[in-house]
């Protein structure tokens, strides 16, 4: 082994600027790898994070995956029936036997919140804003969202000693322009009419909360939606977000109506990210393919330059196995003194993205990139980068240890 | 027993149109301590006979035991460790490896085959170009050397696993006439000692100082 080492070192000492192309483009490939890594997986856990501590992890709602089967289907369920122009009949929405609902779920090891939810007009002066009312029962909200410590005005307590109390998201409060203690004129869809006072201010950090969500007492918004006694919404919390899939699945076997985890919820997001994560494969994917051209390219080169070497290690008696380690020996050194200055470029990278400041607003606010600083992208990295060394050595090294030492004696002569 | 034996020996070229007959029934036997020189015209298969004697080459018919063993027998691993263990080559062109000094090209062999601990392997390295008349700078790189000297450093490589057989091919074509004797006077003295070698040689002079000669014509032996 020693002596395959020594060889693969002196052919790579030969090429020293080859050698340092062929590092530099393993390095590039990890580097960026890294940094990209660092910036989306930084970026897409704070937003799931957000989300789990800000949003139910499992929503009970008043709807049901399958509309109901009209009359005429259930009677005839294999005809060939079609109806147009159906009106839905009028009926109350919400959770029917909500009280059942809640009842069995006290016994269950997940924290539920009855809400109702529903949509109104926020007028302040003359401005105009839509946005959703969450009627909320403070104390067992407290125990499926973190919304109390979200509020950074006023408090989620100030809706039980305020009349008419209103918690809105900073978003929303900035396009009505009110503060902490100011009057809002709210109007419902059914066309109820209500003053409420503004007692809290919240700041999630997820942009379509803070943006477009407001809470109040159940009551009022009962009240507001001409809904006496109804809830649309139970919200729940679960010791485990990585089953609310599951659980939400068996919530809707259990009780018949929609349950929404999580995920289903911001389901457009977290496809969005998927879409990204297999964008950034694929480019540095491509980066170190490139690389991995690199090192194909050096090993053939050395191969080719080193024929006559090969011939004599042949006829002294170094076997098929030990010429193809010559090779591959270098390729894995490209490929590992890459990876080693990757791990460093990428490092710098994180660092220096880290250090740019600069207020952004899209799925969340932020001052500043955030950098997820794991070590998993390094060894997937690493992985991508040894593997692909690997087979680019590979390929001209099995070429080189066929290569036929009478050929090349006769050549030489 | 002969240290190498042939029945038989042959080898067709069949890559073109039509097959080349390289070398054909070749029936010898060698014995330990002989310095045997295989001479003919070019083109006569000289240098594809020792190929094959070398077991760089596989015959296409007949048998080669080296050291009593069946080569056809042997993979491609087993010929390669019967080429390091048995076998010293020395070729026209030197092949010394241009990025090792001259002292690491003489301990590769000992290097691969891994018995000697690496201050032995340097010491019998050193001792092997002294007695080949390189005194000194052994650290020098193959390209510092003169073409005579390069040849020398060659052939204590070929003798560093200490061999059974030296095989040589036209290991003075490159060299003129001083250098030539020079060579061929290491090949003498080392045969006196007991030291198998087979070289092939086109010059009749040098030839006529070994022991026994093997004419080729057309790639069979003749007389």
């Amino acid at each position: 082994m020693g002596l395959v080492l020594e060889l693969a070192l002196g052919h790579l000492g030969q090429r020293k600027r080859q050698t340092l192309v062929s590092v530099a483009g393993v390095a590039l490939g990890v580097g960026f790898f890294i940094g990209m890594m660092a910036l989306m997986g930084g970026f897409q856990k704070y937003f799931i994070t957000q989300v789990i501590d800000s949003w139910p992890h499992i929503i009970i709602k008043d709807e049901f995956r399958e509309p109901a089967l009209q009359p005429v289907f259930r009677v005839y369920p294999q005809g060939a029936v079609q109806l147009v122009s159906l009106k839905p009949r009028d009926e109350l929405k919400g959770i029917r036997n909500a009280r059942e609902i809640l009842a069995a779920l006290e016994d269950s090891p997940y924290a539920s919140a009855p809400t109702l939810r529903t949509q109104v007009f926020y007028r302040y002066g003359s401005r105009e804003v839509a946005a959703t009312l969450v009627g909320i029962d403070p104390k067992r909200e407290m125990q499926v969202t973190q919304l109390a410590r979200d509020i950074n005005q006023g408090s989620l307590d100030a809706l039980y000693s305020t009349a008419n109390g209103v918690i809105l998201g900073e978003g929303l409060a900035k396009k009505l322009g009110v503060g902490l203690g100011d009057m809002l004129s709210v109007t419902s869809p059914v066309g109820a009419v209500l003053k409420m006072k503004v007692v809290g201010i919240f700041n999630t950090g997820v942009t379509a909360l803070d943006n477009f969500e407001s809470y109040s007492l159940i009551k009022k918004a009962q009240v507001l939606a001409a809904r006496a006694n109804v809830i649309n919404q139970v919200r729940l919390r679960i010791p485990d977000v990585s089953v609310a899939r599951q659980v939400a699945q068996e919530l809707e076997n259990r009780f018949g109506y929609k349950a929404e985890s999580w995920e289903e919820s911001y389901s457009n997001v977290l496809g969005l990210f998927k879409v990204q994560n297999g964008v950034m494969y694929s480019a540095v994917g491509a980066i170190l393919v490139v690389a991995a051209f690199g090192i194909f390219n050096i090993i053939s080169t050395v191969i080719n330059e080193k024929r006559r070497d090969i011939a004599i290690l042949k006829s002294i008696g170094l076997s098929e196995g030990d010429i193809k380690g010559v090779f591959m020996i270098q390729g894995l050194i490209l490929g590992l003194v890459g990876t080693l200055l990757g791990w460093a470029l990428g490092y710098g990278l994180t660092e220096m993205l880290a250090s740019i400041r600069f207020n952004m607003e899209g799925f969340v606010r932020t001052q500043g990139f955030i950098l997820d600083r794991g070590l998993k992208p390094y060894g997937v990295a690493a992985l991508f980068a040894m593997l692909s060394a690997t087979f680019a050595a590979w390929l001209p090294a099995r070429k080189a240890a066929r290569l036929n030492p009478v050929d090349i004696i006769r050549g030489a002569a | 027993m002969p240290v190498l034996q042939t029945r038989g020996l042959t080898r067709i070229l069949r890559d073109g149109p039509q097959p080349v007959p390289l070398v054909q029934d070749i029936d010898l036997q060698v014995e330990a301590g002989e310095f045997v020189a295989i001479t003919g015209p070019s083109g006569s298969g000289k240098s594809s006979l020792l190929y094959l004697l070398g077991l760089l080459d596989t015959p296409t018919a007949g048998e080669l035991w080296i050291d009593g063993q069946d080569a056809a027998r042997l993979s491609a691993t087993e010929l390669a460790r019967l080429r390091l263990t048995r076998l010293g080559f020395v070729f026209q062109f030197h092949f010394l490896l241009p990025e090792f000094t001259l002292l690491q090209n003489v301990m590769i062999p000992m290097q691969k085959l891994g018995r000697l601990e690496t201050q032995e392997m340097r010491e019998r390295a050193a001792a092997l170009l002294v007695e080949l008349g390189l005194e000194t700078g052994h650290d020098k790189r193959p390209d510092q050397l003169s073409g005579g000297q390069r040849q020398r450093v060659a052939i204590a490589r070929a003798l560093a696993n200490d061999p059974l057989i030296l095989l040589a091919d036209e290991p003075t074509g490159n060299l003129d006439s001083r250098n030539g004797q020079i060579v061929f006077d290491i090949f003498r003295r080392l045969a006196a000692r007991g030291q198998t070698v087979i070289t092939v040689t086109h010059d009749p002079h040098l030839a006529a100082q070994t022991s026994r000669q093997i004419h080729l014509v057309d790639g069979r032996i003749s007389g």
